[in-house]
């Protein structure tokens, strides 16, 4: 069953000034429970607007947003529980950090949505260990800690409210490499433990296809694709229309596809492209040693 | 005599204080005229710090940087070291002062004193430079990521530096933006013979450069052109660094017995040795 469903969808900024414009629009997507989903799509494509439709944060213009089946704006008033189910992790978060330690501040969202101090610091732990930090830290201010660190305790921070759905957008933007490899493996070991649906917003194409089941291509406002990872990225020349890419390894693959190679086109690891290309070239190398 | 000449440089935050906190431990490097250079290292290791001593916001603690022949290390030379590198920083919502980008660009000219007709010529062509031209009278917060920053660069390229530091100019980009802001770095350091200096963690774009220098805990750990320092995969992982997937590609083929022959820098050359190996047969 879809956790999440929007019906037609829309929201216009600036209505009734010159300056009107759509940023989303008529968008009807279906995203299933447990899934990993990828948002991909240019500066202005909709998509930070989409996301903020997700979560309650923005009102839709027109069209529904219905979370396990309920419009989320049927009461209004309610809407605060929607943003405890539906977490949102903002770009460069460690900027929210606020409270004199790290345990308290990933406390504040648990405390907020009603738990005791007791309940509120167990989540607080479990979600501290879900994103890797060390327990060494988590009595420091977070202002003591390192980029990299205070990037964990403030995604911590939303993972201690437990959401069914989390909304990261950019989550490892600024990181270094390792950085970047060892926050995504995190999450997708969150994922899979906690076995709840997450949606990651990223502008590299690299670590969506090593982390999503489907991707969801936004463009001028609409929802163009929502399929699988491999599919979508078969799409290289419509992606680059769209000021989009495909990750580096797959479009080395589909280019040896086109030479005859008998691969994958779909192919997103480069770890997977080994394994069909060692035995093929194998036997060039061999026949190149033997002349 | 290099451009910028780094001897036994030592940097330390809040020297003297509980707090302290030594980023550089006794760096040495030279870049050239007309060099396009890539920065890397890992989160902390003090690329950015030696950045903001390149252009003379910090000050060396020990040692010497010279650019251009000048020290660095004292205030009153700070205005003509700025008159000489320019610095692009990561976020470019946090560089752009006017309400108007030719009056953004003018900013810094301005700053320096020069004459209103020559900053009129120097703006012009600074939004050419960059391929922005035509949007010189649109309101900057209204543009792209990528557009934003290449105002950024056109706000540097008016006060006629001669040299720009670029730290992570591309981490809040979409691909397209990332795309315009490199060939507009490029393009600036092969046809105006502009001193680039780029500080990236994206390993494509650290590829693109002449000349690589591998930061790792304050010290250098490794430099050469991008072909030698990305052939040595292993010691970029260990130092929490990567190469683009075509290397790893071709590094790891080779592991498996499968020589290339050579050190595939981007998709087209891992594709055509891939290619060649094939139709050796």
């Amino acid at each position: 069953m879809a956790i999440i469903e929007t019906k037609d969808l829309s929201f216009v900024y600036g209505v009734g000034t010159p300056f009107e414009m759509k940023a989303v629009n008529n968008v009807n997507i279906k995203i299933e429970e447990g899934e990993f989903l990828g948002i991909i799509g240019h500066t202005g494509s909709g998509k930070s607007t989409l996301i903020q439709m997700l979560n309650g944060l923005i009102r839709p213009s027109s069209g529904q947003v219905l979370l396990s089946g309920e419009d989320i704006w049927k009461n209004p008033k309610e809407i605060r529980k929607v943003r405890f189910k539906v977490g949102m992790v903002f770009q460069y978060p460690e900027y929210q950090l606020f409270e004199e330690t790290v345990i308290k501040d990933v406390c504040f969202g648990p405390k907020n949505m009603g738990l005791s101090d007791a309940e509120a610091l167990e989540k607080a732990k479990e979600a501290l260990r879900f994103t890797g930090l060390k327990e060494s830290l988590w009595e420091k201010s977070p202002f003591e800690l390192s980029g990299g660190e205070k990037r964990r305790a403030a995604i911590a921070g939303v993972i201690a409210m437990d959401p069914d759905v989390l909304i990261l957008d950019e989550p490892a933007a600024g990181l270094d490499p390792m950085g970047r490899d060892d926050l995504l493996e995190q999450i997708l070991r969150y994922h899979k433990v906690r076995k709840n649906t997450i949606l990651l917003v990223s502008h590299s194409m690299e670590d969506i296809g090593k982390v999503a089941d489907r991707v969801l291509v936004m463009n001028k406002g609409n929802a163009t694709y929502l399929e699988n990872t491999k599919d979508v990225f078969a799409k290289g020349k419509e992606l680059r229309e769209m000021g989009l890419k495909i990750p580096q390894i797959t479009h080395i693959m589909q280019k040896l596809k086109l030479m005859g190679l008998d691969v994958d086109e779909g192919t997103l690891k480069v770890e997977d492209a080994l394994t069909q290309l060692i035995p093929i070239l194998k036997t060039y190398s061999k026949k190149g040693g033997t002349d | 005599m290099s451009f910028i000449e780094v001897r036994d440089l030592v940097f330390v935050y809040n020297p003297d204080t509980e707090d302290s906190s030594e980023a550089l431990h006794g760096v040495n490097m030279n870049i050239e005229k007309g060099e396009f250079v890539a920065l890397l290292g890992h989160n902390g290791c003090g690329k950015s710090t030696l950045a903001k001593i390149f252009n003379g916001m910090y000050t060396p603690t020990k040692g010497s940087v010279t650019v251009d022949g000048i020290p660095t290390d004292s205030e009153e030379h700070q205005i003509e070291i700025r008159r000489r590198v320019g610095l692009v920083q990561q976020n470019p919502d946090n560089q752009l002062v006017a309400g108007v980008v030719e009056e953004d660009v003018a900013f810094g000219p301005e700053n320096l004193g020069v004459e209103p007709e020559e900053i009129r010529r120097r703006v012009d062509n600074a939004l050419k430079a960059v391929g922005m031209y035509e949007y010189r009278e649109h309101a900057p917060h209204k543009l792209s990521g990528g557009q934003k920053q290449r105002i950024a660069i056109a706000g540097i390229i008016a006060m006629e530096t001669g040299c720009i530091v670029l730290d992570e100019p591309t981490a809040m980009l979409d691909p397209r933006g990332r795309e315009e802001v490199m060939s507009t770095i490029k393009r600036l350091n092969k046809e105006q013979g502009i001193t680039i200096i780029l500080i990236t963690h994206y390993m494509d774009e650290a590829v693109q450069a002449d000349r690589v220098i591998v930061m790792d805990d304050g010290n250098i750990l490794t430099e050469g052109n991008p072909r030698e320092v990305f052939a040595d995969v292993e010691l970029l992982k260990k130092h929490r660094l990567d190469v683009p997937q075509a290397t790893e590609l071709a590094y790891k083929l080779k592991k498996e017995g499968i020589d290339l022959g050579d050190v595939p820098m981007n998709t087209a050359e891992c594709i055509s040795l891939i290619e060649k190996l094939i139709s050796a047969k």
